[in-house]
């Protein structure tokens, strides 16, 4: 691995500074004997020199200390993959689950948000991640932070650290753990693009969540705690506005389905929804 | 040797085309740079300036563009997008007095002309760039002849339109005769921000790509090939996390193709008279489209590449990638009118124009051809065949993508997944030499195990379509070499990049990750390029000749911009006579603004 840390510094510094420009031709100056040999190693017939020796390796300056090209931007967006309404012979709920993030190629500010308003009008499962993505390999992110589990039930506070990013075949993979004093849980997520046309995609999505110890505040049982899953199909007339119908399933499991049998709330449930799918 | 058309027809000529044609660039523009640059002409009618001069004013600034039906905002030259057709002579020092009337800095690269590094227009490599407001006088000596053409460097505004066509006149005359010329300037509009289109590609690389496989697609090659093959194709490409529909970044949904900065239905039309010899100059000013050019029911003489005369090669079709210029010859002998037909490579749309005995007047627009589909081959995975003869695999591969499903799945690794052809191992064009690739990663989404020879290859899209097509091995310089001494070393470069990230680099590095390519003056190297990735690129080294070596011997092509194919290796020989730092990228816009660039420093 290159060391990436004095590279992300010097882009920070960036955006058409001398100094910058200065700073990473000199992190890179270790780099270079080696990208010498990679890059222009020589098997001419006629001499086998890597880059001629003799050649000044000093870094160049640029007219300006400007850079050609600005290969370093910070771009941003937000999905909200989620923004639905659900309905079943109980009553409705809404539910949305986003993401967004700000940065460069291989850093960025990543912010998770979901949350459900129940038919009871309260807002729970409500979870909220910030955390730095690092990438590390051609489909992967790491991410690392907090999370926040703030609705209208006890707030929890934990620890968070993933992947997230494409598996072979297309499948988009978030998987995450959590940590904090009162134990661990994990959380699986992972959707498929099913292209019946262009623009008519059918999307499987799953959620599973696990948790190490119960959390009877918050309804979360020990072991697998509870899943959400769900079928939509959506039409992107816009790449960024796409409207959606579809079913999903809830359920609790073992010790979160006693608890919430004990509270008198439904432990599965089949709603139809409809919601949109945008993008920033 | 009649190298321009007798005055009076040339007069007929303008004074048609001055009616009702300039549809993008007529330009809200204040009367002080339409009346600065005499010798140059409207871009719009395609017809260059008469006589060669010597002296411009070029004012850069804001004009306003109408291609969509919407009124948006373009830079042009003069008042005109695309920019004014310079004339100059060979021998000539030209002066160009360009001021920028833009809110940012901006710069003129005058793409393929020799000269002192601190004249081409780089900001950060030959100059500051030109500030708002602010003045920049070029002033060069011409070495050299031929077509060619200018752009900004700076930031996107190639794409929103400041680019032109340049003429350099032989001092010797014409090789070739003609009566006639038109310069046919190929370009992409979009209404879209140029900064929002990286941005989504960032985020979606196929955010403009409407043309995916499907479930449809599915259960048709499974009617057609049986359901086994259609699954194993599926499975082949999902596991690579790749899609053979990948053609074009940026497609025919926000694109119009523009030919003279007219849009299709606008159809710019060139006059001509029955047996005239018209010489075209065809230039791809466009940011991310190569073009397949022909003209139905007129053969067409290739008489120079990028500005390099070479051996007439007579053609019903080329493809032209961004940067490039090729002129060629046609002799209509009946009335017309001929339709010039410029289909994007992802057939997601045309630039079209006429030919015509008068105005008014449109021949029939051909259908599209189906859109090729990328194969084994792009991946780098395949033997084409010998090194010096990759053509008559070409041939078989008529159908691209459609025997991809024939393939075997556990024969992946042996290269060669036509199962009609005999599975012969053949060796790869030395592959010993090529030193070995960066490991995949973040910006490494694929390797060429096998790079191939594919210069005799028309390209994708093109093979067995029943045209001849030109390849780069048909080019033949119609004079030796100027350098005949060997190269004395190699510079191995791999075109490189992650489709799904939209990251494009060398050897795994985005432009400021990398160190400088360093030539010593005087040196005479070879560059290799292996093509790593899955889509063409037209790399252009600034200031240097590129000598293809394609099998021409001391005849070889001097080039300014090479297409490099998917899986292909190539290379090509460069005298670096011309001291400074000199840009080296590839020519398609977005993948050099996100990382397809390196500083070339001859010193």
């Amino acid at each position: 691995m290159r060391p990436r840390i004095p590279r992300t510094l010097a882009l920070i510094l960036c955006m058409g500074t001398a100094q910058a420009a200065q700073a990473a031709q000199t992190t890179q100056t270790a780099q270079t004997a080696q990208a010498a040999q990679t890059t222009q190693s020589a098997q001419a017939p006629q001499t086998a020199n890597a880059a001629d020796p003799g050649m000044e390796q000093a870094p160049i300056a640029y007219v300006g200390g400007m850079p050609p090209v600005m290969d370093h931007m910070i771009y941003s967006h937000a999905l909200l993959d989620e923004f639905e309404a659900r309905a079943d012979g109980h009553g409705g709920q809404f539910r949305y689950d986003g993401q967004a993030w700000f940065g460069t190629d291989y850093d960025k500010l990543w912010l998770k948000s979901e949350g459900t308003v129940g038919t009871d009008g309260r807002f729970g499962d409500g979870d909220h991640e910030a955390l730095y993505d690092h990438a590390i390999s051609r489909y992967f992110d790491v991410q690392s932070g907090v999370r926040v589990d703030l609705d209208n039930g006890p707030t929890r506070a934990w620890g968070a650290v993933g992947v997230e990013g494409l598996a072979l075949y297309f499948f988009q993979l978030e998987a995450t753990t959590y940590f904090s004093d009162r134990g661990a849980a994990a959380r699986l997520q992972g959707s498929y693009d099913l292209l019946l046309t262009n623009r008519l995609i059918l999307q499987p999505q799953v959620e599973m969540n696990v948790y190490s110890t119960n959390d009877r505040a918050r309804g979360n049982g020990r072991g697998l705690s509870d899943i959400d899953t769900g079928l939509r199909l959506r039409y992107e007339w816009h790449r960024k506005i796409a409207p959606y119908l579809g079913v999903t399933y809830t359920s609790s499991f073992d010790q979160a389905a006693s608890m919430a049998r004990t509270r008198g709330r439904q432990v599965h449930a089949l709603t139809v929804t409809a919601g949109l799918r945008l993008w920033f | 040797m009649i190298p321009h058309p007798p005055a009076r027809q040339r007069a007929l000529t303008r004074r048609r085309f001055v009616i009702g044609t300039a549809l993008a660039g007529t330009a809200p523009w204040r009367a002080t740079a339409q009346a600065a640059s005499s010798m140059s002409s409207p871009p719009a009618s395609g017809i260059p300036p008469a006589r060669p001069d010597t002296r411009f004013d070029l004012a850069i600034g804001p004009v306003g563009v109408n291609v969509t039906g919407r009124p948006a905002r373009g830079i042009g030259i003069n008042g005109t997008t695309p920019a004014p057709i310079l004339r100059w002579r060979q021998g000539d020092t030209v002066e160009l007095r360009v001021t920028n009337q833009l809110a940012e800095p901006s710069s003129i690269h005058w793409h393929g002309i020799r000269l002192p590094s601190d004249m081409d227009g780089v900001p950060g490599l030959s100059f500051a760039g030109i500030p708002p407001g602010g003045h920049f006088t070029y002033q060069f000596r011409l070495h050299q002849s031929g077509t060619y053409w200018y752009h900004s460097h700076s930031g996107f505004q190639e794409q929103i339109g400041l680019y032109g066509a340049l003429i350099v006149d032989p001092r010797a005359g014409y090789a070739q005769p003609f009566d006639r010329e038109y310069v046919i300037v190929l370009s992409d509009w979009t209404d879209v921000d140029p900064a929002e289109i990286v941005s989504n590609l960032k985020f979606q690389s196929d955010y403009y790509n409407f043309r995916q496989r499907t479930v449809g697609t599915f259960v048709h090659d499974a009617a057609r090939q049986g359901l086994g093959p259609a699954i194993a194709d599926r499975l082949r490409w999902g596991a690579m996390n790749m899609a053979p529909t990948d053609i074009s970044d940026v497609s025919g949904i926000i694109y119009t193709y523009l030919l003279n900065g007219q849009a299709p239905a606008a159809n710019w039309t060139g006059l001509f008279r029955p047996g005239e010899r018209v010489r075209l100059r065809v230039v791809n000013a466009a940011s991310m489209t190569l073009f397949d050019v022909r003209i139905p029911g007129l053969t067409m003489q290739v008489v120079q590449a990028d500005g390099n005369d070479v051996e007439p090669v007579p053609v019903d079709e080329f493809r032209i990638a961004p940067a490039e210029t090729y002129d060629v010859i046609v002799t209509p002998t009946g009335p017309g009118p001929y339709t010039i037909f410029a289909q994007s490579e992802d057939r997601t749309g045309y630039a079209r124009g006429t030919l015509a005995t008068s105005p008014g007047q449109a021949g029939p627009i051909p259908p599209m051809d189906p859109r090729p589909l990328r194969t084994m081959a792009d991946m780098g995975m395949a033997m084409p065949a010998m090194g010096n003869m990759p053509a008559p695999a070409a041939k078989k591969d008529d159908m691209p993508g459609m025997n991809m499903p024939d393939m075997d799945m556990g024969n992946m690794d042996m290269g060669n997944m036509k199962m009609d052809a005999p599975p012969t191992p053949k060796p790869a064009p030395t592959p010993s030499t090529l030193p070995p690739a960066p490991p995949l990663g973040v910006e490494m989404q694929n390797i060429a195990k096998m790079p191939a020879n594919r210069l005799a290859e028309p390209g994708a899209g093109l093979e067995g379509n029943g045209r001849r097509v030109l390849t780069y091995a048909d080019l033949r310089a119609t004079i030796p070499g100027a350098d005949p001494r060997p190269p004395t070393r190699e510079i191995t470069l791999r075109l490189t990049g992650n489709m799904q990230r939209f990251i494009w680099g060398f050897d795994g590095r985005k432009f400021s990750e990398a160190p400088p390519i360093r030539l010593r003056v005087g040196e005479r190297v070879r560059f290799v390029l292996v093509n790593d990735t899955m889509m063409e690129h037209p790399i252009h080294l600034h200031g240097l000749w590129s000598e293809l070596e394609n099998g021409q011997g001391t005849f070889q092509p001097y080039k300014h911009t090479i297409i490099v194919k998917p899986g292909e290796r190539l290379s090509y020989l460069v005298t670096a006579d011309e001291p400074g730092l000199w840009a080296y990228h590839c020519h398609l816009l977005y993948h050099m603004e996100v990382g397809m660039f390196r500083t070339v420093v001859v010193a």
